[in-house]
């Protein structure tokens, strides 16, 4: 349903030089969840720190090159939730207002900004971590931050096979259509279902055998982490700086009402 | 799908987004001890690449009709092959995933975003699996039939817990039973086509590999060789069941009586209070759960009645435009 942008994955990151492509992984990922929270925290009434939030965000999308189109493009993906928040002040309860002689509900009207505000910010921030990272330094950031190295290995073993599997169900699909199916209608939908269950019982084999290689290389079940130097403290401050003015911000104008 | 699945930052309100992070992480650090006592060392590779199995079963588009395609959601077939622990946790590692790398889904939604769409399914899936089970015949067939069924019913279930979450967490006064309708209604319809497609996968890794189905471990060889499809009366035996669990269980919920409401509110002498919380700042948290706890029998007898009316429609529209069996023959064509 999502569309095509799926299984992408070397194309996730955008291959110039920038400040933010050369910040510490573990730091944009921490400084990327901070600034979800807060732009999920920030008061809705409060459309002067959304703007402020998104001036933010613009400036970090110039900083870091990866042109404003690509982020755009991406933002697709957040297409249907926009979709939901158009209708929601055509049901939502509570006293109307009239937009251009059409009764809708006042509270709705702000629900449907909530939705669309905090839904581009958030989706925008995880955009651009994800075009200033490549996927091995998020990986090891993730490790530096003490998630469970085995959820870091299964990840990276999840990333490292999805084009594989991707380009097999592709593969098994030409052979489908070369068989004569037309995988287009309702009534082939067997074949089709019938292409996934095999692809899960090659993936699961394919798991075993490349658990039978790693186990001929030496692997006992424990993990190897490089170690990296701690991350600098300018790497801190300038992954966090969009966090933080805009919790400033968000302070600044539930205090002063 | 689109409201339940790969919900964005702040859809939900901060507590419910506090809690369900909470029960999400304890609930996938379970599931990351017993799938590594499931899998031992070959919890790496094999749970990495099944994340990625279903990571491309989903970019899979299916047919609906000419044009329109839609894909499986896989929560709850996951738990079927791979049992429940390991099926919640490939599936969060999916979702975390689409989250951090696709913007699909928003970071602070995580919480209920695994809830709903890796924890609920794995879990609420295996179990309606097993109850399917019992049931279906102990063979090949009654597997996928099961399989079948518990995946259909799941999604609606998945619904079901968005729609609790946003009686708890609603950001738009949109009251629950609104909510609640709209999802099940939907879901149900997506609920078919995700049993169907999740019944015919079962059933070709049953064919092929079926000591990997983690749901038919405890078939013998005699059994797992018996193909036999299920009948159509098991399943449509199974299909008034789902009707009538559903009837009696949704009615007490999808409550939608405003003059009751009002009543209910004077009567305790909130309804001006009412009034106040609907300019705070997150004035319907407590919105519809007013509307539970009233009358839950006759919603139940209403439901049943519904499906009992229902079927008898279907019965009679079946009857009545059942195909007389032709009489073919070459003379009575020519001559007529």
């Amino acid at each position: 349903m999502s569309g095509s942008h799926r299984g992408n994955l070397r194309r996730l990151h955008v291959a110039v030089d920038s400040p933010v492509h050369r910040l510490d992984p573990a730091a944009e990922l921490v400084g990327t969840v901070a600034f979800a929270v807060v732009v999920a925290g920030t008061p809705r009434h409060a459309v002067a720190v959304f703007a402020l939030e998104a001036a933010v965000l613009v400036v970090v999308v110039v900083v870091s090159r990866i042109g404003a189109r690509r982020v755009l493009a991406r933002l697709a993906v957040v297409t249907p939730f926009i979709v939901f928040a158009l209708a929601i002040p055509f049901v939502a309860h509570g006293p109307r207002t009239e937009v251009g002689g059409v009764p809708v509900s006042t509270e709705g009207l702000w629900a449907a900004w909530n939705v669309v505000a905090r839904t581009t910010l958030g989706a925008t921030a995880a955009i651009v971590m994800s075009a200033t990272t490549p996927l091995p330094s998020m990986l090891e950031g993730m490790a530096r931050l003490h998630v469970p190295r085995v959820v870091v290995a299964i990840v990276s073993s999840m990333v490292r096979y999805v084009e594989l599997l991707a380009a097999q169900l592709a593969r098994m699909r030409t052979a489908m259509v070369s068989r004569g199916h037309d995988p287009r209608w309702l009534w082939q939908v067997g074949p089709v279902a019938a292409s996934v269950g095999m692809l899960f019982v090659r993936s699961y084999e394919r798991g075993e055998r490349v658990h039978g290689a790693m186990v001929a290389r030496g692997f006992t079940g424990t993990l190897v982490v490089s170690d990296r130097p701690a991350v600098a403290t300018a790497d801190w401050v300038a992954a966090l700086a969009p966090a933080a003015v805009s919790a400033v911000a968000v302070v600044v104008w539930v205090v002063g009402r | 799908m689109l409201v339940a699945m790969h919900a964005p930052d702040g859809f939900l309100g901060p507590g419910v987004a506090v809690v369900t992070a909470v029960i999400s992480i304890v609930v996938i650090g379970l599931a990351l001890r017993h799938a590594s006592a499931e899998l031992d060392d070959r919890q790496v590779p094999l749970a990495g690449i099944s994340a990625a199995f279903i990571f491309a079963a989903q970019m899979f588009n299916f047919p609906v009709a000419a044009g329109t395609t839609g894909h499986l959601l896989g929560g709850a077939l996951a738990a079927i092959l791979l049992g429940p622990w390991v099926g919640a946790l490939v599936v969060a590692v999916v979702v975390v995933v689409q989250a951090l790398l696709f913007a699909d889904g928003g970071i602070t939604a995580l919480g209920y975003n695994v809830l709903n769409m890796a924890i609920v399914p794995a879990f609420a899936g295996w179990a309606l699996f097993l109850l399917w089970r019992k049931v279906m015949p102990r063979s090949s067939g009654g597997v996928v039939g099961a399989a079948g069924l518990a995946c259909g019913m799941t999604v609606v279930l998945s619904a079901t817990a968005f729609s609790i979450e946003w009686l708890f967490g609603a950001t738009a006064p949109i009251p629950f039973d609104t909510v609640f309708g709209a999802m099940v209604g939907v879901h149900a319809l997506i609920g078919i086509g995700e049993g169907l497609l999740s019944a015919l996968v079962v059933g070709a890794v049953m064919a092929a590999r079926p000591d990997l189905v983690a749901g038919a471990r405890d078939l013998s060889a005699e059994e797992i060789g018996d193909r036999r499809p299920v009948g159509a009366r098991a399943f449509a035996i199974g299909g008034v069941l789902v009707a009538i669990v559903f009837a009696v269980v949704v009615s007490q919920f999808a409550f939608d009586d405003p003059d009751g409401l009002e009543r209910v509110a004077q009567d305790h002498g909130f309804i001006d209070r009412a009034q106040d919380h609907a300019v705070a700042g997150s004035p319907f948290a407590d919105y519809a759960t007013r509307g539970i706890g009233n009358a839950q029998l006759s919603l139940a007898v209403a439901g049943l009645a519904g499906v009992v009316v229902t079927l008898l429609v279907a019965y009679g529209l079946t009857t009545a435009t059942r195909r007389v069996p032709p009489r073919w023959s070459l003379h009575t064509t020519s001559s007529s």
